[in-house]
């Protein structure tokens, strides 16, 4: 069986995220890192070959993205990926989120997976959505948010919390797989796996190397345009107080909420 | 003119409260822009006609019902795609929650569609509806204009609100042939209740812990703490639930449930966007979180940046202390 993990370039967690209000899209400068939501997607696949229910032949990091985001590849080869394939095409700047899962999509049917495993958010762009696009257009089951997954029967038996409680589905193969954080904890790599990432092999694709077709993609090709922005209805900001003297600061809040009449 | 068609979920025989929001804004959306409002429904014998006419009185003038598998995204997906290939809708409109998410983007995907999620608002202009999207932790408003035949819209949990009138809708049966990988996924259980059966929403206090109580026995913290108040009860987030540290009916958030105590205090909780959703109109927000840079801090009341540990026994005694006072 072949696992492909989407993974992508976000953020680093400390970095303020903010809009580049002239292009509309999001500012990506600044310090980067793997997405933390993927590297449950590849702590499943490392799961699943390990487990030993299926044979998992290979384990490879699919991203979209410039040319920085090779990082994030040599970080999931680190973690276990045992290659990686990086799309990267100018054609491809400023996709939403429609286009960015066809593009995926594409790249992801020259590798013809048995399981495609992705994170259930992106750091950055607060969207869950990616895996149902990538899903659709490669004609595979889907499921999102998954917080475990066992093999029976050759088929995937996956559970996840939805809208009345926990559901459990079986999923026969090929599908795409989203994860929740829930899932697992991602096991660190070691010191040999980050030193040995950058000479795993990594494949560079183009747009046109994987037939996307470019009506599809980019600004001009997402059916969403964004560009407008404006701040929200202003809220009153909140008193914060920072505990140094815990029986003051437990005074200060008995004190608020006994004049709002809550005690 | 463009007609709306929304997405309206059910289970054992009741319908979904964010859908029949959307179904709301729906109608009062279409109507600006000279269209109706029809519904979509999945399921199986439960979803009779009496049940389904039903939702006329929340606006909606047609409702499409296919039978089908129930609690899936892709059959869904299947049965959208043909009704809006029939007749032509210019918007499909979700609610919001898991299954939204889902169908409205493998929706975008087969009608080669522009989708938005976590909307809470959406505008009429001209004939043309836009989406208005929170991004950036809420910071920002973006507004999502569509190209194309047709525009996704998927609300945010709660923000269509829910009013109801008189009026029937006509149903409309749809045969679908599902397709070959909609079929390759099956239910196999749905709803399981996780933990024991806890009532949080009758409560005028809800103590509320998440993943900062570092283990299952912090709870022990919360509920010392909730003994203090009168009418309290103890709530969770999502991940904590899904590590089995308390029951999932004590849950709030996207998939859990939406409160608006009087006095919501969150000790632990980073507050992100799936789990605000459930808990912002409470009437007073309380945090304690030691990172500073939660972003519970945003839309807190009165936010405190310590040690949990040391502050919620403290604190418990102290309301303790003023109440016998």
């Amino acid at each position: 069986m072949k696992i492909c993990v989407l993974v992508k370039e976000v953020p680093d967690a400390a970095v303020e995220k903010r809009i580049n209000l002239s292009t509309g899209r999001m500012d990506r400068s600044g310090e980067k890192n793997l997405n933390p939501y993927d590297t449950h997607a590849i702590e499943a696949a490392m799961q699943l070959r390990e487990g030993g229910e299926v044979q998992v032949d290979e384990i490879v990091a699919v991203t979209m993205g410039p040319q920085s985001a090779l990082r994030a590849l040599h970080k999931a080869v680190s973690l276990g990926a045992d290659r990686s394939l990086h799309l990267s095409d100018d054609s491809l700047a400023g996709s939403d989120v429609a286009a960015t899962g066809y593009a995926l999509a594409k790249a992801l049917e020259k590798e013809s997976p048995d399981l495609v495993l992705l994170g259930q958010q992106s750091d950055d762009g607060e969207c869950y959505t990616i895996g149902a696009v990538v899903a659709d257009h490669l004609k595979m089951p889907s499921l999102t948010q998954v917080i475990k997954l066992d093999i029976e029967e050759g088929a995937l038996r996956l559970e996840r919390q939805a809208e009345y409680g926990y559901d459990t589905v079986k999923v026969r193969f090929p599908a795409v797989i989203s994860v929740g954080d829930a899932i697992n904890e991602p096991r660190y790599p070691s010191l040999k796996a980050i030193m040995g990432a950058k000479k795993k092999p990594l494949e560079n694709v183009t747009a046109s190397d994987v037939g996307i077709d470019p009506s599809l993609v980019g600004a001009e090709g997402s059916r969403v345009q964004c560009g407008e922005f404006h701040a929200p209805a202003a809220k009153a900001v909140g008193q914060i107080i920072e505990d140094e003297d815990t029986n003051d600061t437990v005074e200060k809040i008995v004190a608020w909420l006994d004049e709002r009449k809550l005690i | 003119m463009s007609d709306v068609l929304v997405y309206v979920l059910h289970y054992e025989g009741a319908f979904n409260k964010n859908s029949l929001g959307a179904v709301c804004e729906g109608a009062a959306r279409a109507a600006q822009i000279g269209g109706e409002a029809h519904a979509v429904v999945v399921g199986g014998s439960d979803l009779n006609d009496d049940l389904c006419k039903t939702l006329g009185a929340y606006g909606a003038t047609k409702v499409f019902r296919a039978r089908g598998p129930e609690g899936l995204a892709q059959p869904v997906v299947d049965v959208m795609d043909k009704v809006i290939s029939e007749h032509g809708h210019g918007y499909a409109l979700f609610g919001g929650g898991l299954l939204g998410f889902e169908i409205g983007a493998g929706l975008a995907a087969r009608k080669q569609a522009g989708v938005t999620m976590e909307v809470t608002a959406i505008k009429a202009e001209g004939d043309k509806l836009v989406a208005e999207r929170p991004i950036l932790g809420d910071s920002q408003i973006s507004v999502s204009r569509y190209q194309g035949d047709l525009g996704i819209i998927i609300g945010r949990i709660n923000a269509f609100e829910l009013h109801k009138a008189e009026g029937e809708a006509v149903v409309v049966d749809i045969d679908v042939e599902y397709s070959a990988f909609t079929n390759q996924a099956q239910m196999i259980s749905r709803g399981e209740q996780r933990g024991a059966d806890v009532d949080i929403e009758g409560a005028d206090i809800i103590v509320a812990g998440g993943r900062g109580l570092g283990k299952a026995e912090g709870f022990e913290l919360c509920e010392e703490l909730s003994g203090a108040f009168n009418n309290a009860a103890v709530a969770a987030t999502r991940a904590v639930v899904d590590a089995g540290w308390y029951p999932y009916a004590a849950q709030i958030g996207q998939t859990g449930k939406t409160v608006s105590p009087k006095l919501y205090l969150a000790a632990g909780i980073s507050g992100a966007i799936q789990h605000k959703v459930g808990m912002q109109s409470s009437e007073n927000i309380v945090a304690i979180n030691k990172d500073k840079n939660a972003p519970i801090f945003e839309f807190a009341d009165l936010g405190i940046v310590g040690d949990l540990n040391k502050i919620l026994p403290k604190l418990t005694e102290a309301i303790k202390a003023k109440k016998g006072a």
